[in-house]
């Protein structure tokens, strides 16, 4: 029995509207888009124009920086249009699907693969992606070899998808397949981490050539990069990867079928569904199938992700490529009179100085108003409550916004990715946006490290 | 209430640029806040938030200052009547009696003080910033009942302007303003922040009894020795002269009990700071030497400012250390310093002060070191790896 790992710090938000744990049947649906905004710090160079057709799995677009990470296409059709932001920026590959055209790259027995062919093998395939390494938080780069390979198995944001449920009802049997393709990939090991207690699934249970560890406490316990702090920090110089538990199948469906296929089990919540349950999707559907019909009447914000990572995208837009959930929560256009004053029976908080702490309800509903202004940093102490790791949140903020690059490495900015500081911007009364923070601290630290 | 929104999304246009009143739209944005949290939404990162901001931070401090405040009132009175030999008010009449005294005071602290934040924040086109609401409330309650209101005035707008508004306002600031206000005070003009009169109202323009002292309790201790000074419990329960705010430690206790059952106080400086001036107290106490060392240890706590600063204005987040390693090690320091400065210099009674101003430059020092650990140890893992 692996020794449980128990974290006090975190904060678990009682967000009203978890998905039942119903499997609903497949929707299908022709809009799919890939969207850039999902790879924080690619440069893509596309290889396909509107009106090219595609194969699921043939290319779209590749990294500048490394021409052998390829993105595919998740489905078969026809490329319908490139969607370019301002100054042009690329946002969106949008696909329309026709038929059901695969690339059959070819099934192989991983352990019988020297690593360059494994490399090549997903690189081609187009899952290499689904790797994304610390530092940086970003896709692997190529040519690295990673110290560890980290999975967490189990979700602890608000709302978050049961993972074993996910790992029971995903077409199954590919887990160890994948497990076997990425420990050849690793000059250590491959730890997975899942909730005290261990894995309800027999496979998970059974898989070999890993190693187990437990963790207990509230979020952000499930994010790997809190696991990676406490298992094996990364330290300057080192590198080491995650992976989705859903993607680790995802990889070994490649090997054993040769087909990249990407379909998961993703959780559909919040107040603002009407049927909150699971569903069968392929990262890039259009969430318009799992959606129609099934929205409550009032304005609602569609997140693909969870509440504090997600990204919000419309009631068309493409599901995130490395999503497992969406959600749906009321928009807080609204003005709300001395909002700020009064005891608070109904609002969830952090803060003691809402009556919610002492008398909680079950569960919340929570809009997306800002509820204050912006302000400078006043409070202290707090955010380190919702961060588990030996890291000083404040400070490190701090050196990022004053671009101190030494002083952002000794403060750990290897270590961190945007969503682990994610509860210090719920709890936050100045309202800052530390998420944004950490990924521009995380981007300068790219610029000058090349 | 949807009239009174309606009222004001009408009045909007004009405080906009190129509005009649543009110069004016920090006044309207801040009122307009105050009276509804506005409409706007999470446009990145978390698309929730807590319902905490800054207003209701600064109005959980305020709301802790109640008690002081309120108590502070009848102390006023019932100082007068003491000083001057009334023996028929009532406690309500006391109260009003000081009520009415320290109300122009809170008002030119306000007045001034949020104009200043006001033209401030319309220069940057920032938001006001709601931390002048407990500062300019702390002002008058450490200060003496009889200064003048020009006085105040004039050590807000130092405060205000040269404490924390050329730092970049609320959350750049390194010392406190409210006692950045008082020190200013006590410098420039020491007649009326020091002696026997200033502490009661109306004893500096003469009058009062023959013969009576409204001296404070460390005052006495350094005038005429310990035979006047008032009874422990006098002291706890603040029926002596002093600052305002400053006398009852019970007032300034309930306050301290909401700071800390809402969290918005830190523990950690309050409790550090306690312990650093009862041991220093104590180790005086076991050396000797002077009348002044032997002063009983907890006879510290409760005498001067120092419940008030401890609670009040050491714990102040911007000022304070920000690790919380750091904040002990600052509450302690500065819990030292108050009894060494009380104890030594006979010159100053003024220990709390001098002692936070004096930590308030130094917990950027302390934070440096306590950080400077957490980076040896995430270095150390890279050599022994």
């Amino acid at each position: 029995m692996p020794t449980v790992i128990k974290l006090r710090k975190g904060l678990n938000i009682r967000l009203a509207g978890k998905a039942e744990k119903i499997l609903l049947p497949e929707v299908t649906v022709t809009r799919f888009g890939v969207r850039f905004a999902d790879f924080p710090g690619l440069v893509a160079r596309l290889e396909v124009q509107e009106g090219d057709r595609v194969m699921a799995g043939s290319v779209l677009f590749h990294d500048k920086a490394a021409p052998e990470v390829k993105y595919v296409s998740p489905v078969s059709g026809v490329v319908r249009e490139i969607i370019r932001g301002d100054k042009r920026v690329l946002v969106e590959v949008v696909i329309d699907q026709e038929g059901n055209e695969k690339i059959n790259f070819g099934a192989a027995d991983p352990l019988k693969l020297t690593r360059e062919e494994v490399t090549s093998k997903l690189q081609q395939s187009g899952l290499w992606p689904v790797l994304r390494q610390r530092p940086y938080h970003i896709v692997a780069r190529p040519g690295v070899v990673p110290r560890d390979i980290f999975i967490s198995a189990f979700d602890t944001a608000p709302l978050a998808p049961d993972i074993d449920f996910a790992l029971t009802n995903i077409h199954g049997g590919h887990l160890q397949s994948g497990i076997n393709a990425l420990s050849g990939l690793t000059s250590g090991k491959i730890h997975i981490s899942t909730e005290a207690g261990g894995s309800r699934v027999t496979e998970m249970k059974n898989l070999k050539n890993v190693v187990f560890h437990q963790f207990s406490g509230p979020h952000p316990a499930g994010n790997p990069g809190i696991q990676i702090h406490h298992i094996a920090p990364v330290s300057k110089g080192e590198v080491v990867w995650t992976v989705d538990l859903q993607d680790v199948v995802s990889i070994g469906r490649l090997f054993d079928t040769g087909f990249y296929d990407r379909e998961r089990i993703i959780a559909l919540a919040g107040p603002g569904v009407q049927h909150r349950n699971y569903h069968r999707i392929t990262p890039g559907a259009s969430v318009s199938g799992i959606l129609k019909g099934n929205l409550a009447e009032g304005k609602w914000r569609i997140i693909s992700g969870n509440v504090l990572t997600g990204k919000k995208i419309t009631s068309e837009g493409s599901f995130g490529f490395y999503d497992n959930m969406v959600t749906v929560i009321p928009e807080g256009d609204y003005h709300e009179l001395l909002g700020w004053a009064g005891p608070g029976l109904k609002k969830f908080s952090y803060w003691r100085t809402f009556v919610s702490r002492l008398i909680p309800q079950k569960e919340y509903k929570i809009d997306t108003n800002l509820h204050g202004g912006r302000r400078a940093f006043v409070v202290t102490g707090h955010y380190e409550k919702v961060l588990p790791m030996d890291i000083y949140p404040m400070h490190l903020l701090k050196a990022i916004l004053t671009g101190e690059i030494e002083m952002m490495e000794n403060l750990g900015i290897y270590e961190v990715a945007e969503e682990d500081f994610a509860l210090c911007e719920y709890i936050d009364p100045s309202k800052t946006e530390i998420q944004e923070i950490i990924r521009s601290g995380i981007n300068l630290m790219i610029k000058e490290m090349n | 209430m949807s009239f009174l929104l309606d009222k004001m999304k009408k009045m909007e246009p004009l405080f906009e640029k190129g509005g009649r009143f543009e110069k004016l739209h920090s006044v309207y944005d801040g009122f307009a806040t105050f009276l509804f949290v506005p409409d706007k939404v999470t446009t990145k990162g978390s698309h929730i938030r807590d319902y905490m901001d800054m207003k209701r931070t600064m109005t959980v401090v305020l709301l802790a200052l109640m008690p002081a405040l309120l108590f502070g009132c009848y102390n006023i009175g019932l100082q007068h009547t003491r000083a001057f030999g009334i023996n028929d008010w009532a406690w309500t009449q006391m109260f009003w009696f000081g009520f009415l005294k320290l109300l122009p005071m809170i008002i030119v602290s306000y007045l001034v003080g949020l104009g200043i934040e006001f033209i401030a924040a319309q220069i940057r086109g920032h938001e006001i910033n709601e931390g002048y609401l407990v500062t300019g409330m702390l002002i008058p309650l450490i200060m003496p009942v009889d200064v003048p209101l020009w006085m105040v005035a004039i050590s807000v707008a130092f405060a205000v302007i040269l404490g924390k508004e050329v730092f970049g306002g609320t959350g750049m600031n390194i010392l406190n303003p409210a006692l950045t206000a008082r020190a200013f005070l006590f410098f420039s003009y020491p007649g009326w922040m020091t002696g026997d009169k200033v502490w009661i109202e109306g004893l500096t323009k003469g009058g009062g009894l023959d013969g009576f002292s409204g001296a404070t309790p460390l005052a006495l201790a350094k005038l005429d020795g310990f035979a006047q000074m008032p009874s422990p419990m006098e002291m706890f329960l603040g029926t002596i002269p002093g600052s305002v705010g400053e006398t009852s430690v019970v007032a300034i206790l309930i306050g301290a009990f909401i700071l800390l059952l809402t969290g918005v106080g830190s523990w950690r400086i309050m409790v550090s700071m306690v312990l650093g001036a009862l041991g220093m107290g104590l180790l005086l106490n076991a050396v000797g030497g002077s009348e002044y060392t032997q002063i009983p240890a907890y006879y510290h706590l409760i005498m001067g400012g120092f419940a008030f600063g401890t609670v009040f204005m050491a714990t102040d987040p911007v000022t304070a250390a920000q690790t919380n390693t750091g904040k002990y090690i600052y509450g302690a320091l500065t819990g030292i310093l108050v009894v060494i400065i009380r104890v030594f210099n006979p010159a100053y009674p003024e220990g709390t002060m001098l002692a936070i101003l004096l930590m308030n430059v130094m917990a950027p020092l302390i934070d440096h070191y306590v950080v400077n650990a957490n980076i040896r140890r995430r270095l150390k893992r890279v050599t022994t790896a």
